[in-house]
């Protein structure tokens, strides 16, 4: 399933789609956070849009074999958190890492990627050693 | 809140593969199970919750409520229900509530469709990495976890192992069998490091819960004896894994327990049998290092030891628990009803003078949470 941007979204749709990964921060407290909102969920105050360094680390996984609708042809397959350097956590596959959780350890550093899907950019992130 | 009693707990007479009655059935029927153990008629009732929509309960009972609540969380669902209807009871907007839950969760008859919103924020920013199933989700936060305190995949099996010498002794029990750690090991792999056997069946039932006053259920001719809701608590957290505190630990638990046992006047010495909802093996870890009975990450430990096991000094999930006995899809009651059993002296693998009982509830995947402090009466 693609994602259906918000207005509140859209602008980190958008420039998901040019391969650039923006994040919502708090202006008073100088705190990234993620989802996005118009409001600061940390002080209720101002917000706004900066661009994130990319650099992650792996938070934590699973290695999924029972595939999700339209993830048939992928099983098994990596679903992960990645923590930004900024702060905030997002999903991602991993793409292009090992099936093998003995490969995967917690904390190797990430570097963000994006993922074509349709007529959606998706950020990811692959191990910074692959990169 | 220790003036309002449970004087009625019932499931449905099936629980596993129903493919002849519907969800809103198994609710109905467990109802009017529940209301007989109290010796009450529909028409006693005033008040009805559930996750099925109230008015289709109430409509169906044939019920004229002046009290609903359809709230809905999740599997801790009922939990809450349990906390607003004694509020409600005690304030004088009801006095007998009835709680139904009934779901179709492996037959799928009558049971509502499952929507995925792709605008809302675990449609745009969970589900597009094929996180559909809850066992791809819930489980997200587990090797953080594991992680943390240098615990590894055979750890977490321990937790069905520890429940299945409960489950074992339940005739009702989905998975009966006794269990090792190389059993979960060698059961297929779902989501490593999670197995089958560390993720709940999915399976059809129903039970409810029957709520009114002490002075009015000393009016009543019980078939068992009341139960009191001695406390509770109530929380949320954020809309899934990803968007939790920290991973390796679970705030609405902490949130709901802490206030359940203050409400209820209760420290954790005088709890003698637990309930964790426990969807997934790590959900019991969470729970018991986050409702304080343990120190971080001595969960397992404190598992392995026994002291969650049948003559243990802490009883936890002695139905066999969502991961062995059953999990219609939002367990929650089920949890509850064991806790009543046990309190009243009737469960299936009866533990030995059980006064005090907590029961802790997630809703989604670490999304909302719910507690209720039991106490037996008198």
């Amino acid at each position: 399933m693609n994602p259906v941007p918000t207005p509140e979204t859209q602008f980190f749709w958008d420039k998901a789609r040019a391969h650039e990964l923006w994040l919502p921060m708090c202006v008073d407290s100088g705190r990234h956070f993620f989802p996005p909102r118009p409001f600061s969920p940390f002080t209720g105050g101002a917000v706004e849009w900066r661009p994130a360094s990319g650099r992650a680390r792996l938070a934590s996984f699973v290695i999924v074999h029972r595939a999700a609708p339209g993830f048939e042809e992928r099983v098994p397959y990596i679903v992960a958190l990645a923590e930004l350097e900024e702060g905030p956590r997002m999903l991602t596959n991993l793409p292009g890492a090992p099936i093998d959780p003995a490969a995967l350890k917690i904390g190797v550093p990430l570097t963000v990627t994006f993922e074509e899907r349709g007529d959606m950019t998706l950020p990811q992130f692959c191990l910074t050693n692959d990169s | 809140m220790s003036d309002v009693v449970i004087v009625g707990a019932a499931e449905s007479a099936r629980l596993g593969v129903i493919p002849d009655q519907s969800a809103i059935s198994l609710a109905t029927e467990s109802a009017l199970s529940a209301l007989a153990e109290a010796g009450l008629n529909i028409a006693d009732v005033d008040g009805v919750a559930g996750t099925l929509s109230p008015v289709d309960l109430a409509f169906m009972l044939g019920v004229r409520p002046r009290w609903l609540d359809g709230t809905m969380v999740g599997g801790c669902s009922y939990m809450l229900h349990v906390r607003h209807a004694a509020a409600a009871i005690r304030s004088g907007q009801a006095e007998v509530v009835v709680i139904a839950h009934g779901e179709s969760g492996r037959s799928r008859i009558g049971a509502p469709i499952f929507s995925k919103e792709p605008s809302n924020t675990t449609g745009q920013f969970e589900l597009p990495y094929g996180v559909l199933g809850a066992y791809s989700r819930f489980t997200l936060p587990a090797m953080a976890y594991l992680h943390k305190y240098g615990l590894n995949e055979a750890d977490l099996a321990k937790v069905p192992v520890a429940q299945s010498r409960w489950a074992s002794r339940n005739p009702r029990a989905t998975r009966p069998a006794l269990l090792t750690v190389d059993d979960v090991l060698a059961s297929p792999l779902i989501a490593w490091p999670f197995h089958r056997l560390e993720c709940c069946p999915v399976n059809d039932g129903g039970g409810a819960l029957v709520m009114t006053t002490k002075a009015r259920a000393a009016d009543l001719n019980l078939r068992h004896p009341p139960v009191v809701v001695a406390g509770s608590g109530e929380s949320c957290e954020g809309p899934g894994p990803a968007f939790m505190e920290d991973l390796t630990t679970f705030r609405a638990f902490r949130d709901a327990s802490a206030e359940a046992l203050r409400s209820s006047n209760l420290k954790h010495a005088d709890i003698d049998h637990l309930m964790i909802y426990d969807a997934f093996a790590h959900v019991p870890l969470y729970g018991l290092e986050d409702a304080g009975f343990v120190g971080k990450g001595e969960a397992v430990d404190f598992i392995d030891s026994g002291a969650t096991s049948p003559g243990g000094a802490l009883p936890l999930n002695t139905n066999g628990g969502g991961l062995l006995y059953a999990h219609t899809g939002m367990y929650g009651m089920f949890a509850l009803l064991e806790a009543v059993r046990q309190l009243q002296g009737r469960a299936a693998a009866q533990v030995d003078k059980v006064r005090t009982s907590l029961v802790l509830g997630v809703g989604g995947m670490f999304s909302a949470a719910g507690a209720i402090a039991l106490c037996a009466a008198g």
